[in-house]
């Protein structure tokens, strides 16, 4: 895997890398090469396999991951490949074209991070959620507990004791 | 073939707007598609999900990593040890925690027992699905011996949270090899019969053969994985490929066929049936009487996982199962994501296999590719 | 002499179809649903012995509770011997099983199926999930009391309820029906306006009948 990685990164801008199993490696690269590498891998190293792609939420430093996970039938391999964007006006380049259940990962991610994958079919089509009018809802800043309890009346008589802050009272009380 | 959704004109009095709605036959989930139809064939269908999102990937940012275990298991009803085994395997990948040797072996028996217990369940659904409802009734009879196995093993029918990071709950109980070999003969007795039954039925064949064909070069254009790949003639299985726990120590094939249509995704999966038969048989006779089942973990309420990424995957009845983990140094999960293997059969696959389909096939068809909405939208 | 030129029919748009159509008031029911009254004391418990022993529930399954309710129907629960059967269509059935947690998309049509149900009506609610949310009780998509919105007679704690613990709510039920205690219909029409207020309240693509048809 230290091979491949060696070759990807003297083709292109790799700025960060890392083999976390023998046949498992990840690596981090530039927002606007990314539709080139999964070309690249695609069709030179074989790796025709897309298993997902998803979103993590850096909410502090003000940027969306994007993970797109490849696997290698081959020589059976995983590669991670990480790019990150803005979460201001978050706008990814689509790659519908090169795997056709790709536009379903984004039409989610719109939906659910508010992410625009411009050109993707059908990307404005609501998936999972009906009528929902609020902010994207898988956000760090969307708060589900207060959401929850101001839209779907709660049961009263429900406490909850959280088991964390008990034990912790109890084993380390000088912590608290 | 991504095909922009043609301009039917519905008032020319050719098409007719239909929905097989949420209460979906077969008893996989609750899916609707919406299906554009002209006299009795398909000509344009959008698959609807979203019935069961419960948003399980936020919920699980506001708890701990082991309060994450007893939702993790409701994500795929049928065959709940599945996502424990990935995200115990990922949590301890990133925390790095090594399992004792008796864990793996009581970790695979469970797996096993498992897929067994939800290819019971889909045997039943796709004979349904064709009219034949007596094999719905055994296999899900039979499928109720299998649950007694697990509640004798770990005190629940449906879910377990037998596999926690560190081993497993608790070691066999007391003479439950002899009861479980005695309910390996009944299913593979009841494997016999429904061979019989289902597999030389004039009216299966005729319903089954030549239904929802799948090309090899259509598997890895929309991802396809398990059995619905396999049956066109790739050998993935990823117990072979890339061997997790211990299953590079055990004897077994795997299985292919040429044509991918649906009967013989069925037979398949019933060939399946008797490999995870003959599996379970080996572990049985592989697991060792002493030994520890649990290694000591860090104390659970306060286990703080270094930052990383980790991404686990299983081979489960329908495919890769895989949990990806963002870990970021605090005792929250940043960010897991499930991959669900029907994620991509269901929406983008399935509206482009059901053109030309009859509306009295669309069930068996959703049926023989296996799709499980609950995992689709999580 | 002054009529109007009907357009053609194929020139014209679907609203003006739509406006076209007579609006017969015989053929839509435009009425709220109403209490329905005893009618007789020996009477009424005659019915309620066979409404009670002929209760067939809708078989739609709405959330991870129905896994159980279809080991019910095999030789070892074996639950047609308490005339108990699976109707696949509302118009046919009497209790409706809402298994475990419903997402708003799935309360939108347990109300549209629950209003086509004819009465007398039971619900029973499967789980811990339909008392007070249960697991998922901070998510933004699950409801956390079902009898906010269509009314409940029985509840069956668990998650999973066994299959035992089914036929044993089925039981309770039963002596409810018989005491005469299962009045879930009723108050849906003695209260329509508060039922209608939350279900509108959450399900935001309102497409449904506001009167029961």
């Amino acid at each position: 895997m230290q091979r491949l990685i060696e070759e990807i990164s003297q083709r292109y801008p790799v700025t960060d890398s890392k083999v976390s199993r023998p046949d498992q490696s990840w690596i981090t690269v530039p927002k606007e090469k990314l539709v080139d590498i999964l070309t690249w891998l695609k069709s030179q190293k074989e790796f025709t396999h897309l298993a997902f792609f998803t979103v993590v939420d850096y909410l502090e430093q003000g940027k969306f991951q994007l993970t797109y996970m490849l696997h290698n039938y081959k020589t059976h391999k995983d590669l991670g490949v990480r790019v990150l964007i803005d979460r201001e006006n978050a706008t990814m380049e689509s790659i519908h074209h090169l795997w056709e259940h790709a536009h379903t990962f984004q039409r989610e991610w719109r939906e659910m991070f508010g992410i625009d994958f411009p050109g993707s079919p059908r990307v404005h089509e609501p998936m999972i959620l009906e009528g929902w009018d609020g902010p994207p809802p898988y956000r760090r800043d969307f708060d589900t507990k207060k959401y929850s309890e101001e839209t779907y009346f709660p049961r009263p008589g429900r406490e909850t004791h959280d088991p964390r802050e008990h034990m912790k009272k109890k084993l380390y009380p000088e912590e608290s | 073939m991504i095909r922009p959704k043609q301009d039917i004109d519905l008032r020319s009095g050719k098409y007719l707007k239909i929905w097989q709605g949420p209460n979906h036959p077969g008893i996989t989930g609750n899916m609707s598609l919406e299906l554009t139809v002209c006299g009795d064939e398909i000509v344009e269908a959008t698959t609807h999900v979203g019935y069961l999102h419960r948003g399980f990937e936020k919920l699980m940012e506001r708890r701990t990593y082991i309060q994450c275990f007893p939702i993790v298991c409701r994500i795929a009803v049928p065959e709940p040890d599945y996502n424990e085994y990935c995200f115990t395997a990922a949590t301890e990948e990133l925390g790095g925690i090594e399992i004792p040797e008796r864990a793996v072996w009581l970790r695979m028996l469970i797996l096993e027992m498992s897929r067994l217990a939800s290819f019971l369940m889909w045997i039943g659904g796709q004979a349904g699905a064709f009219g034949m409802g007596t094999i719905g009734q055994w296999a899900v009879a039979h499928r109720d011996f299998m649950l007694d196995l697990f509640e004798e093993l770990t005190g629940g029918r449906v879910y377990h949270m037998y596999i926690i990071p560190g081993g497993v709950r608790g070691p066999l109980p007391e003479g439950f090899e002899g009861r479980a070999r005695k309910v390996l003969d009944k299913v593979e007795k009841l494997l016999a019969e429904i061979e019989i039954v289902m597999f030389h039925s004039v009216v299966f064949k005729m319903r089954a053969k030549d239904l929802g064909i799948i090309t090899q070069d259509m598997v890895d254009q929309y991802g396809l994985v398990g059995p619905n790949a396999r049956a066109t003639g790739l050998a993935r299985d990823i117990r072979k490929d890339q061997p997790y726990l211990y299953y590079d120590q055990l004897d077994f094939e795997v299985v292919t066929d040429t044509k991918s249509d649906a009967y013989n995704r069925a037979y398949l999966r019933w060939r399946e049936m008797h490999q995870a038969v003959g599996l379970i048989r080996q572990i049985l006779d592989r697991i060792p009487d002493k030994g520890d089942f649990h290694v000591k973990v860090p104390n659970v309420l306060h286990w703080k996982i270094p930052a990383g990424e980790a991404y686990v995957k299983a081979e489960s009845t329908r495919g890769e199962y895989g949990f990806y983990i963002a870990a970021d140094g605090t005792e929250y999960p940043r960010r897991v994501y499930v991959r669900g293997p029907s994620y991509s059969t269901a929406i983008p696959f399935m509206e482009d296999l059901l053109r030309g389909v009859n509306i009295a096939d669309v069930a068996g068809l959703n049926v023989s590719l296996h799709t499980y909405p609950p995992e689709i939208e999580r | 002499m002054d009529e109007e030129i009907k357009k053609p029919y194929e020139e014209m748009d679907i609203d003006e179809l739509i406006k076209s159509q007579p609006t017969d008031p015989v053929l839509y029911c435009q009425d709220l649903p109403k209490p329905s009254k005893p009618l007789g004391i020996y009477m009424e418990k005659f019915l309620n012995w066979a409404r009670a022993n002929s209760l067939w529930f809708l078989g739609f399954g709405t959330g991870c509770g129905a896994v159980e309710l279809r080991p019910l129907m095999t030789a070892r629960f074996d639950v047609y011997r308490y005339g108990i059967a699976g109707r696949p269509t509302p118009r046919q059935s009497s209790v409706f099983v809402i298994g475990g947690y419903a997402s708003v998309k799935t309360i939108k049509r347990i109300v549209r199926s629950y209003e086509q149900m004819q009465g007398p009506k039971f619900v029973i609610g499967l789980g811990s999930c339909t008392i007070n949310g249960g697991m998922y009780w901070d998510s933004y998509n699950t409801i956390n009391r079902l009898d906010h919105y269509i009314p409940v007679d029985v509840y069956i704690a668990g998650c999973m309820p066994r299959p035992e613990a089914l036929i044993a709510g089925f039981e309770k039920l039963k002596q409810l029906i018989k005491e005469g205690k299962a009045e879930g219909a009723n108050h849906y029409a003695e209260n329509f306006e508060w039922y209608k207020a939350n279900q509108k309240k959450i399900i935001k693509d309102w497409n449904m009948p506001d009167y029961n048809w």
